[in-house]
Parts: structure tokens; C-alpha cells; sequence
């Protein structure tokens, strides 16, 4: 069932690529942008290169939040997903996975030309990428909580970020200050193995937690 | 609140609980009270389905039928009283239920952007693709496996999901208004695959505004309080 499921949501969301593209031309758009406002200077870019990046990451995952249980609860699918033998945290398991697939790991692929464009040292996009890597399951994970307590209402856009974007926080300061620490030749281990550890708490937190705002939601 | 049994003739037994014998009912409940927005939907319903029944929830509009229904799947929490199956509370029986539970809402979970086939994929992962077409024929949707499901009409769409009675082999349907848009054969073959369901030892539970040619239990909601009189 889980499996079937998997292959379902990874399924419509290569049949609606549009959604799948949005989020990362958001992303594009903002690391693009930023020489255009602030100076083609290399050198100032390359000190705010790390941040511009991360902070265009955690927003275009915003953006794609709205999309891993809407269609589903609008279509009545998610009422048939809860009433699934198998507990509904693994649901949520599968729908963050596919999240993560389609809007978060192509952030991190992405990342290095637009440090390149941006003019990140050396340094940096080692880090960048790692610490995308690694963090990006996160966003997705603390995500659908936030998804899960807002998919039934009508004017949920504004919440949803109320709602998680303190929990985001954390991330934000350790990944980003992990590339600064690269750029500037430091060790960033550290800030890695606080990712590390986020992402395990996360991933035993956030299903669950999902699963209960699901019940919720639907409960009306 | 009033439980005509026109088939079956046993009464609905009291304030006592189910018995939890194999052969006793499956879905039983006791004193269930619901109240929605200060306006008690229900209270103190007690009834008794078993295999074999076909139980039709009947009442106007706003009576609490799909409230109900809501409940007895454990889709809502916002009532008082006890659930039973196989006798046994229903919060230890959850796997159980879910595992024997087919439920058509009023959403069906049809996705406009998979095809049909696909669709039911999803829905019963473990059925071959043959059984997925042959259950496709049965629902008149032969020919139409691989379009995408949103260039079907309304009624073809609702036959996609109907095609999981077919497929899946689960003893208790619970159907909110199965027959929405469906045409008047494909009606009555619906209820003869319901019918066929009842006699095959199964428990169907249904909401529908049609007259059933079917013996039914009634459940009736909201009876004597509403102004509207009832078919």
C-alpha cells in the first residue's frame, strides 16, 4: 500500500510539472536577482552569497508546502489514506519523501551554479551542498506539520508560515554559517552534526505530529 | 429516532452490550450522541448491524447522516457513547475494522490526472492488472483504462471508484450516496451487487436519496424532530 502510494504521488507529480517547476524557479529567480539589486561587486556577493541562498532555498520550500496534502484533501484521497490499516505516520512518511524528492533535492543540485553565479568562494560550496543535503529533509519533515494543521482552511496561506517558520530558524543559522565557516576555511563539522542531529529528531517527531494535525483537520 | 427492521426481524437489543460471539453483530453502538453547532443530531442510538444487513441511514438533508458515518469510520471524534466491533471496543479493533473497511464518501478519491487503471493501482496494490480491467468492464469503462480520468464525465468518474467493489475483497462497505450521478442501469446493477454483497455474508451501510428496490434496514435520523416529512 505504502508502495503503491509512492508510486502514485511520484506519478502526478511528473503529470503536473508546472507545480514541480515553480518552487525552483523561485529559487532561480531570487539568487539571480540579487546581483542585479545589490552590486556585481564579486566580492561583496561572495560574502552575502551564502545567506541569499539559503534564505531563497527555505522560501521556495515554503511556496511547495501547500502541495503535499491539498489536492488530496480536496479530492477526498486523504479521507481514504487515514482509513489505511497501516498508521497514518508512515503516510506522512511517503508524502514527505515525495516532498523532499521533487522540491527539495533538486534545491541542492541546483545550488552550486548559483553559487558560482553568486561568486561563493572555493570554500563554500562544499558545505552548501552538504548542508542542503542534509537540511532540506527537515524542511520538508517540519512542513507537514504545518501542512497537516492548515490543509482544511480556506485562507491558510499566511499561517502555515507563522506556524513553522520558527522552527526553521535553527536551520537557517547552522546551515548558513556552516558555508561561511567553509568559505572562510574553518572546520564545519560541527554545524553538520547539528543538522545531523535535527534531522534525526525531526524525522521521529514530525510524522507523528503530522499524522495527529491530519486527524484533526479532517475531524472539522 | 425510530429503527424499522424490514427484513430482519430481530429487535435491537437494549443498554446491554453486544454479545462478542463470532456469528453475534459486527458493527454495534451504544447510546451515541452527537451534537453539532448546539443542535443535538442524535442521541442515545443504539443499533446492531450483521453480517447479511443492508443497513440504509435515512433522514433529510442536515439530519447527520454523513455525521454519522464519519463516526462509525473514526473519522470524527465529536460524539459520546460506544462503538463495537466483533463486540469488542472499537479503539482496540482499529486495524481490524480499517483492514475489512471499504468506504466510498462523498469524495471519492479519484485523481483527475492518473487514468483509471492507475488510479485503482493505488486503491488495491495488490490486484493484477487483468482483475483491474475486468473490474473496469463490469463498471462500463472498458476502452477508457488509460485516458486521464479528468476528460471523463461525472458519472464515469464516480464509476472508477465504484469499480473497488469489484476489486476488493472487504466484508463491510460503508457508501455515501453510491448512486450520485450514476445512471438508472447502472442503479440497478448497483444494488444488485449489493444485494449480492448482503448474501455473500457481508455488511453494507448506505446513504442514498433513491428508493431502493432492496430489503433494507432503515436507520432513520432526525424522524420525528424534522419539519420535512420523508418519503
Amino acid at each position: 500500500m505504502l508502495m503503491a502510494l509512492l508510486k502514485r504521488d511520484l506519478l502526478l507529480a511528473f503529470r503536473s510539472r508546472g507545480d514541480l517547476l515553480n518552487p525552483l524557479m523561485f529559487f532561480m529567480m531570487v539568487a539571480s536577482l540579487f546581483p542585479l539589486a545589490v552590486s556585481p561587486d564579486p566580492q561583496l556577493l561572495g560574502l552575502i552569497a551564502a545567506g541569499v541562498i539559503w534564505v531563497g532555498a527555505l522560501l521556495a520550500t515554503l511556496l511547495s508546502l501547500d502541495l503535499m496534502f491539498k489536492s488530496d484533501y480536496e479530492d477526498g484521497s486523504l479521507e481514504q489514506m487515514l482509513l489505511m490499516p497501516q498508521p497514518a505516520m508512515l503516510m506522512v512518511l511517503v508524502k514527505v519523501l515525495v516532498h523532499w524528492l521533487v522540491a527539495g533535492l533538486p534545491l541542492a543540485f541546483i545550488a552550486p551554479l548559483l553559487g558560482l553565479m553568486l561568486g561563493l568562494p572555493n570554500g563554500g560550496f562544499m558545505p552548501l551542498v552538504l548542508s542542503l543535503l542534509l537540511a532540506t529533509p527537515i524542511l520538508s519533515l517540519l512542513g507537514a506539520i504545518g501542512a497537516g494543521l492548515t490543509v482544511g482552511l480556506r485562507k491558510g496561506g499566511m499561517l502555515m508560515p507563522l506556524l513553522i517558520l520558527p522552527l526553521y530558524i535553527p536551520v537557517l543559522i547552522f546551515a548558513s554559517s556552516s558555508v561561511q565557516a567553509g568559505v572562510q576555511g574553518n572546520d564545519y563539522l560541527g554545524h553538520m552534526a547539528f543538522l545531523g542531529a535535527y534531522l534525526a529528531l525531526t524525522l521521529v517527531v514530525a510524522p507523528v505530529a503530522a499524522a495527529a494535525a491530519l486527524r484533526i483537520s479532517l475531524a472539522r | 429516532m425510530s429503527l424499522q427492521n424490514l427484513h430482519n426481524p430481530d429487535t435491537p437489543s437494549s443498554a446491554t452490550g453486544p454479545n462478542a460471539t463470532g456469528n453475534g453483530p459486527w458493527l454495534s453502538a451504544r447510546g451515541l450522541f452527537c451534537e453539532r453547532d448546539e443542535r443535538v443530531l442524535f442521541s442515545d442510538l443504539n443499533f446492531d448491524f450483521s453480517p447479511g444487513d443492508i443497513v440504509r441511514i435515512a433522514g433529510p438533508n442536515g439530519a447527520g447522516k454523513s455525521s454519522l458515518m464519519r463516526i462509525l469510520l473514526g473519522l470524527s471524534a465529536g460524539f459520546e457513547g460506544e462503538l463495537f466491533w466483533h463486540g469488542e471496543p472499537m479503539a482496540q479493533q482499529v486495524y481490524d475494522f480499517r483492514s475489512q473497511l471499504l468506504y466510498l464518501g462523498h469524495q471519492v478519491g479519484v485523481k483527475g490526472n492518473l487514468s483509471p487503471e492507475e488510479n485503482l493501482a493505488w486503491f488495491s496494490p495488490s490486484a493484477s492488472q487483468q482483475d483491474i480491467y475486468g473490474a473496469l468492464k463490469k463498471v462500463g469503462l472498458a476502452g477508457y483504462e488509460d485516458l486521464l480520468t479528468h476528460g471523463l464525465s461525472a458519472g464515469q468518474q464516480r464509476r472508477v471508484a465504484l469499480a473497488r467493489l469489484f476489486l476488493e475483497d472487504k466484508p463491510l462497505w460503508i457508501l455515501d450516496e453510491p448512486f450520485t450521478a450514476i445512471d438508472k442501469e447502472g442503479v440497478s446493477e448497483l444494488e444488485q451487487v449489493v444485494i449480492n454483497h448482503a448474501q455473500a455474508g457481508g455488511l453494507v451501510i448506505l446513504t442514498t436519496h433513491h428508493d431502493l428496490r432492496v430489503p433494507v434496514k432503515t436507520l432513520m435520523l432526525g424522524g420525528q424532530e424534522s419539519e420535512m416529512p420523508l418519503c
